[in-house]
């Protein structure tokens, strides 16, 4: 229990002080300022991010990387194979040539392969997330702001997606998509896949920032600072995207940091499932999908995606967090 | 005599209450207005909460759309104007807002606040709009050169000015201020309030004062209109209302304000209860529940606003008083003690 | 009509602060939100706390009440409450006395009061934890019986209400009820009408009186409105940036103030009366930051007469002295009897000082 209007009036009492800029002779600090300096300080915010950004400029630099390593995602080494098609040596075949060894059987290099899955990967979560966050900004931005009719069909259309089960309709809807462009004996180019995934997880991921951005207007609608917008006679266009989103930012933030880990295991799930990407597509989910089976003769083909993909989504999913505490200091701790 | 500037005529709002579906009447909160305002004129709006004073303000600037009655502005009805129609007007028609730190948008720097008016109605003004917008960041007391400062950065009353500075940007003829210094320090309200005088006088405004406070409303405004539940209870020059009150509720109002000249309990008029809700408001006269002058004629006849002596005061009371309140010293409840009994 | 003090009779001040600190460590440097403040309050009387934001005034009531939370807060001084010493004593025992010997009342009854249990419930509670022997029958009688003496019609059956049932005024009323229902020694009443109407608060006002004449407590009124301590206060402390700057009667401060900053607050308020069309005469500036206090008397940036001393109003913190009268204190830097020139000369003239 906290002792609300006690340490409401402590806290504005110190905190209501604010005083003329000029007497405090400090430089004028931004609001996004004010949150990068608590970011940085932020230690989980620092570690986090660093992974992060590592992640991202290997999925960037994947063909330089490639051509550095001096092997290629789809070059197969059957000659470091056995009879039984299990890699030589031990580990899985690590060696200084195969950093995280072979696959059992067609005996492609894990290491590039990860590397152009973390590319596949961090494609699709990106392209879906800002699909899904457009969608949901606009609609939500338009029902909170607007209200009564709008909102409720708004609101309507939410609730449907909302209760369609997204693996069945995954499930069912992919493969049929497919066929309708291209046979059943057709390779399907990977663009298509790609879309494909995007538009599934846009069909169903916008809800939810929707529905936050909705209830952020909502709230904001009632400040006087809109109604000063509205008496001096600002149209449609200015209210939404100028006076309303720069203050919504902070969640949409936290929303998207927040979306891009659950479609990279999204992605993987569908992967795993078969209706994701093609074969030819290096992508986690396929990759562990096709580990399971030697999960007991080769570990290390398990073990170097699954500890990839999991240290990606954490690190998305702490970077996340923090970029909350310092957008908004007064909601945790 | 000049032509009023704006002209309000049986102005009402009435919210309607719903009980899921079914409408369960409606929340009169502003029933039946007619006042004028004269160019270069202010004119307090004084009452309690409930009364109906904040709603009328939002109405008159357009941000309520009126249930029944007509504002007529320079001449022209804008009851129903749409946004196309209301352009030109929006230029003349601003309003200031009670709470500063809610009435400044937090995401954007104070230049781009106080340019807003200008730049949603498409002015260019000669020299360019940031010339113009530290023009009037000096002309309300702020240095010119925090031009790209945000909102945080200020106090209180700091914010005031620049919600100010915002207000005058497209030159008004009228501005609607909502009590604009309910939420200041006492030494910064007193900096607020000469400024508004200033520009009063100096640009030659006319207002509308919101206020709660009858003695901020007294040093402000020309004339003065008490609201109670909806209704404008008695209106007049600023020394017949405080000088002369013939309406019960405002003489109860003076004499319940606790005044610094006045040391220890004055004798005040105890007025009994609390307000009544809009919902259902009593019938007849609606201050007659807490009116110690109150008879049966009170709760069947609800009487009109009109003036007694044949002057400009008007009073809506069957049974006003008379008698004058002194301005120089002593408590203002001279009549207490015959009432509070 | 003066109210004449009491007679001070021997029982020593029921309050006595001493020199009291309360210290915040923040992100942006340490906060001195009480600065070295002593006071006291006999029963019976009522002192009016005066300042603006940021003065320190609603710290100093929470650290009376032992409101702030250890890891934040750094008090140090004596707070002594009917003798016994607040200040270090352990969270368990402070407890006990807070709602039993001193309540406290706040300024927005809505957020004071749980939503989702009936006022008359919450008053029960209250009474009931400190009489753990007392039945469900005898605090809800005792309940009831206080919602009466604070004037709610209907106390019986208003028991049973939530508080969004209530008006303002009647919120405001049952909140006095509970922090009153243990018969508390000492009232801490923080700005407790300022989000009321002004005919609603003059009902409160007056009920706060005849409780107190009632149960002789002890209030603190903490407030920013001079018209309200004028009318209900026996003596006035005037706080600025965390220090108190003058303390006296309610007649010495505000009839015959010695600090500039009082003289700035009377000249600055409207009033009802004398002229309505002189301009008012404001403080110049802004109330000071308490992370970042000027140095010197905090007031010094936005005196009118702090050049008149040399550079001691900026080097020197001005301590609280005798001014004169008996009982009348002030911590300004300038001769006594330059102040009452100043004072006769520049401030009488306006505004309500008159």
């Amino acid at each position: 229990m906290s002792l609300s209007p006690v340490e409401g009036v402590a806290l504005a009492e110190i905190e209501s002080t604010g005083e003329g800029p000029e007497q405090k002779g400090l430089v004028g600090r931004s609001p996004g300022q004010l949150v990068w300096n608590r970011l940085r300080r932020d230690r989980t915010a620092l570690v986090s991010g660093i992974v992060l950004v590592l992640l991202i400029l290997a999925a960037v630099a994947a063909p330089l990387i490639s051509r550095l390593y001096g092997t290629s995602p789809s070059q197969q080494f059957g000659d470091l194979l056995d009879a039984t098609g299990m890699p030589l040596g031990y580990v899985g075949g690590v060696s200084g040539d195969h950093w995280f060894g072979l696959e059992p059987g067609l005996g492609r290099d894990i290491f590039i392969r990860m590397i152009y899955g973390i590319r596949t990967s961090l494609l699709i979560a990106l392209g879906a997330a800002v699909v899904t966050t457009t969608i949901g900004v606009v609609l939500g931005i338009i029902a909170g702001y607007l209200g009564g009719v709008v909102d409720a069909v708004i609101g309507w259309f939410t609730d449907v997606a909302l209760a369609m089960p997204f693996l069945v309709f995954a499930l069912a809807v992919v493969p049929t998509f497919s066929l309708r462009f291209y046979g059943p004996r057709d390779a399907i180019p990977t663009w298509f896949a790609v879309t494909t995934l995007i538009v599934v997880f846009a069909a169903f991921g916008w809800t939810g920032t929707a529905r936050l951005v909705r209830g952020q207007v909502v709230s904001l609608r009632e400040r006087e600072f809109v109604e000063a917008a509205r008496a001096s006679g600002a149209g449609l266009w200015h209210m939404l995207f100028r006076q309303l989103l720069p203050n919504i930012w902070a969640p949409i933030l936290v929303a998207f940091s927040l979306a891009v880990p659950s479609y990279v295991t999204g992605e993987a799930a569908l992967s795993f499932l078969g209706v994701g990407l093609p074969e030819s597509v290096p992508s986690f989910g396929r990759m562990i999908y096709r580990s399971i089976d030697y999960l007991q003769t080769d570990p290390a083909y398990v073990f170097f995606p699954g500890i990839t993909i999991f240290a990606l989504v954490l690190a998305f999913n702490l970077f996340g967090d923090a970029l909350r505490d310092a957008l908004d200091p007064k909601s945790s701790r | 005599m000049t032509e009023p500037l704006l002209k309000v005529r049986g102005l009402t709002k009435h919210f309607p209450v719903r009980d899921g579906f079914r409408a369960r009447g409606a929340v009169r909160a502003v029933d039946g207005l007619d006042f004028d305002v004269r160019p270069g004129e202010t004119l307090g709006l004084v009452g309690e909460s409930g009364c109906g004073k904040t709603t009328t303000g939002r109405m008159l600037v357009r941000l309520l759309d009126a249930t029944s009655g007509s504002i007529e502005f320079d001449g022209r009805d804008i009851t129903h104007a749409r946004r196309a129609q209301l352009r030109p007007l929006r230029q003349d028609l601003q309003i200031i807002f009670q709470d500063p730190y809610a009435s400044l948008n937090p995401r954007h720097t104070v230049g781009r606040i106080v340019a807003m008016p200008l730049q949603v109605n498409g002015i260019n003004p000669p020299g360019g709009i940031k010339k113009r917008v530290q023009e009037l960041l000096e002309l309300v007391g702020l240095n010119p050169e925090h031009y790209n400062r945000y909102p945080h950065e200020f106090s209180g009353g700091q914010r005031q000015r620049i919600g100010i500075a915002r207000a005058l940007a497209l030159r008004p003829k009228l501005i609607v201020a909502d009590e604009p210094v309910s939420a200041l320090d006492v030494s910064i309200q007193a900096q607020v309030i000469n400024l508004l005088r200033d520009l009063q006088r100096d640009l030659d405004l006319a207002f509308v004062f919101i206020a709660h406070d009858l003695a901020v409303v007294r040093h402000f405004c020309h004339r003065v209109a008490v609201m109670y539940l909806g209704k404008i209870v008695e209106i007049g020059d600023r020394d017949d209302i405080y000088q002369r009150p013939q309406h019960p509720y405002t003489r109860a109002l003076l004499s319940a304000i606790p005044d610094v000249t006045t040391l220890g309990p004055a004798g005040r008029i105890r007025l009994a209860g609390d307000v009544p809700t809009p919902l259902n408001p009593p019938s007849g006269c609606r201050f007659r529940t807490r009116c110690w002058k109150a008879q049966d004629r009170c709760a069947t006849e609800e009487p009109p606003l009109i003036t007694r002596d044949g002057g400009g005061q008007l009073t809506a009371c069957h049974f006003p008083e008379t008698g004058t309140i002194s301005q120089d010293s002593g408590p203002v409840g001279a009549t207490a003690e015959e009432v509070s009994k | 009509m003066v109210k004449l003090p009491e007679p001070r009779s021997g029982e020593s001040p029921y309050l006595r602060v001493k020199d009291l600190r309360v210290r915040f460590d923040t992100e942006d440097g340490v906060v001195r939100a009480v600065d070295g403040v002593s006071f006291s309050v006999e029963r019976g009387r009522t002192l009016g706390i005066v300042g603006e934001s940021g003065s320190g005034k609603s710290v100093t009531s929470l650290a009376i009440l032992g409101l702030h939370n250890a890891k934040r807060a750094a008090i140090s001084g004596e707070i002594s409450v009917g003798g016994r010493q607040l200040v270090g004593m352990p969270e368990e025992e402070v407890r006990r006395l807070r709602g039993r010997d001193m309540a406290m009342i706040f300024q927005d009854p809505l957020s004071a009061l749980h939503p989702y249990y009936t006022v008359g419930r919450q008053i029960a509670e209250a009474y009931r934890v400190h009489h753990p022997r007392a039945g469900k029958r005898e605090a809800r009688g005792r309940a009831v019986d206080m919602l009466g003496r604070v004037g709610i019609p209907q106390p019986g059956k208003r028991f049973d209400q939530y508080p969004h049932e209530f008006s303002g005024g009647m919120r405001q009323r049952a909140m006095i009820a509970m922090a009153l229902v243990n018969d508390p020694d000492l009232l801490i009443a923080d700005e407790p009408t300022t989000a009321l109407d002004v005919t609603v608060q003059a009902q409160i006002l007056d009920l706060l009186e005849d409780l107190q004449g009632e149960f002789r407590s002890a209030i603190i009124l903490i407030t920013h409105d001079l018209g309200v301590v004028s009318q209900v206060a026996d003596d006035v402390l005037v706080m600025y940036g965390g220090r108190a700057v003058e303390h006296g009667s309610v007649e010495q401060v505000l009839r015959r103030p010695q600090h500039p900053y009082t003289w700035g607050l009377l000249s600055s308020v409207p009033s009802l009366h004398g002229d309505a069309d002189a301009d008012l005469v404001p403080i110049k500036g802004n109330p000071p930051s308490l992370i970042n206090l000027p140095s010197g008397c905090a007031f010094h940036p936005r005196c009118r007469y702090a050049d008149r001393n040399g550079d001691r109003s900026r080097t020197e913190v001005p301590e609280l002295r005798p001014a004169g009268e008996a009982g009348h204190l002030v911590a300004c830097h300038l001769p006594a009897d330059e102040r009452t020139r100043l004072y006769q000369q520049d401030i009488a003239q306006v505004g309500v000082a008159q």
